[in-house]
Formats: structure tokens, C-alpha cells, sequence
């Protein structure tokens, strides 16, 4: 066995674990921490892709920004434990028919074009490391750039839309 | 080098459990975070599939991605304080103001 299947195996394994405790975790702040264990699996699984822009990404803006502001929710509203109620035990019946099915489909989609996936593997544009980071700030800003600019706007909005929501009228 | 076959089945797999977190969580936040992890998984698929096709197309729309989580988170816990400030609670199953 190779490393990089190593540790493939390593961050896959704490990845779906820490969903795992994710749904098993009874207090939302200890889901928000084991979906930060998911968040940065996830960061070194772009390292080992050769992502590394992605990853610094995943690492500040999701692990950073993101579930820090979750965080910061969780304590300013002072969740508790969960209630229980009769009808949500209910609904779990169905909830894992469904995410079975969902799992199965996308993994007989998988399997099917597993061939047709294979064919191209590892021989592309992306060579070296400050290549590939490279040529993705080429493409933001030259191929990408309209859409770009809409994300700013689209951030905008939503600063906007956050300060309106969370202020407190007198 | 590991196949892309493990990758998309890992994102496969992290989807699934999103959507069980999805279904099965009572608290409003946790569900959203049940959103978030699904969206995580969505990425991983789009940066596998990236690598193997040696394009980087799939990179710049995990970046739009994340952006767009981060506007969502934003919006939505600006909703959800909101709504904690006048249900008084986080469960899901309180918040039936549409029901007949």
C-alpha cells in the first residue's frame, strides 16, 4: 500500500467519523466541533489532491470564518440539549430509507463510470504547486471574472441582509 | 496516486450522512449545519473530479461555493436568531406558524 493511500484512508476515516458524532452529538456546540474535524479531513484531502489553494480556503473561510460565526451563535442564544418528540422519531424512519437510497444511487453512479473516470487520470494542466495556484487566480480573474464580481455583490447583500435581520428594533 | 473512484465515494458517503443529520436533528443550527456538511461533501466531489480530468474548473467552483456558504451561513443565522428571539426555542417541530 502507497502513502498517499495511507493517508487517504487516515482522513476519510476521521472525516466520516466526525459526521458520524456530528449526528450523534446530542449538544449543537459539539457538532459544530466535530464538523470542524470534518471541515479540515476535508482541508488535507485537497493538499493530497494537489489543491492547495482550496485547502488554505477550507481551512479560513469554512474552519475560520464560518464555524466560528456558527459557534458564536450557538453561545449568544444558549442552545441547549436537544428535545425529543414523538414525531421526529417517526420521521427517522423514512430520513434513513432516504439517505440510504441517496447513498446508493450516487455510489451505483459512481461504479458505472468508475471506467469513464479513470481514463484521464493525473496527466493534465496541473503540474507543480505554484502552477496550479496560479493558473486558478488566471482563471478567476480572466475566465471567471463577471461571476467574480457578482460573488461581491452577492456578499454584499448579504452583510446587508444579516445586520437587518439581526438588529434589534426598540 | 488514489483513485478518483475513493474520493467521489468518500463524497458519497459524507452526503448520506448529511442528509440522515439532515433528517434526523431537532435543532434549527444543527440542521444547518447538517447543510454545511453537505455541502462540504458536493466540494470534495467537484476537487476530485478537478484532479482527474487535469482541469481546474472544478477548483474555481468549490471557491464559488464557498463563497456562497458563507453568504447563506450569514443570512441564515441572522434568521435563526430572529427566530429564536420570538419562538423563544430552537426546535424545529415549534415553528409550525404555517400549519392549519
Amino acid at each position: 500500500m502507497n502513502a498517499p493511500l495511507v493517508v487517504f484512508f487516515v482522513l476519510a476515516v476521521l472525516a466520516v467519523a466526525g459526521a458520524l458524532s456530528l449526528i450523534f452529538q446530542k449538544h449543537p456546540i459539539h457538532s459544530a466541533l466535530s464538523l470542524i474535524v470534518v471541515m479540515v479531513a476535508l482541508a488535507g484531502l485537497y493538499l493530497l489532491m494537489g489543491a492547495e489553494f482550496v485547502a488554505a480556503v477550507q481551512i479560513i473561510v469554512y474552519g475560520g470564518a464560518i464555524m466560528v460565526l456558527f459557534v458564536f451563535v450557538i453561545m449568544l442564544l444558549n442552545a441547549g440539549l436537544e428535545e425529543h418528540t414523538n414525531i421526529s422519531k417517526l420521521a427517522g424512519f423514512p430520513g434513513i430509507l432516504l439517505a440510504l437510497a441517496l447513498t446508493g444511487f450516487i455510489g451505483a453512479t459512481v461504479a458505472r463510470s468508475a471506467g469513464l473516470t479513470q481514463v484521464t487520470s493525473g496527466n493534465g494542466n496541473i503540474s507543480g504547486a505554484l502552477s496550479a495556484t496560479r493558473e486558478l487566480s488566471t482563471m478567476i480573474f480572466k475566465n471567471f471574472a463577471y461571476p467574480f464580481e457578482l460573488t461581491s455583490f452577492l456578499i454584499l447583500i448579504a452583510i446587508l441582509g444579516a445586520i437587518v435581520l439581526a438588529h434589534r428594533e426598540n | 496516486m488514489v483513485p478518483t473512484t475513493y474520493y467521489v465515494a468518500l463524497s458519497a458517503v459524507l452526503f448520506g450522512l448529511g442528509v440522515l443529520a439532515f433528517v434526523f436533528k431537532r435543532n434549527i443550527i444543527s440542521i444547518f449545519m447538517s447543510i454545511e456538511l453537505m455541502l462540504n461533501a458536493v466540494n470534495l466531489a467537484f476537487v476530485a473530479f478537478s484532479q482527474s480530468s487535469g482541469k481546474l474548473d472544478g477548483q474555481v467552483f468549490v471557491l464559488f461555493v464557498i463563497i456562497v456558504a458563507a453568504a447563506e451561513a450569514a443570512v441564515g443565522l441572522g434568521i435563526i436568531i430572529l427566530i429564536a428571539r420570538h419562538r423563544q426555542s430552537l426546535n424545529v417541530e415549534r415553528m409550525d406558524l404555517l400549519k392549519l
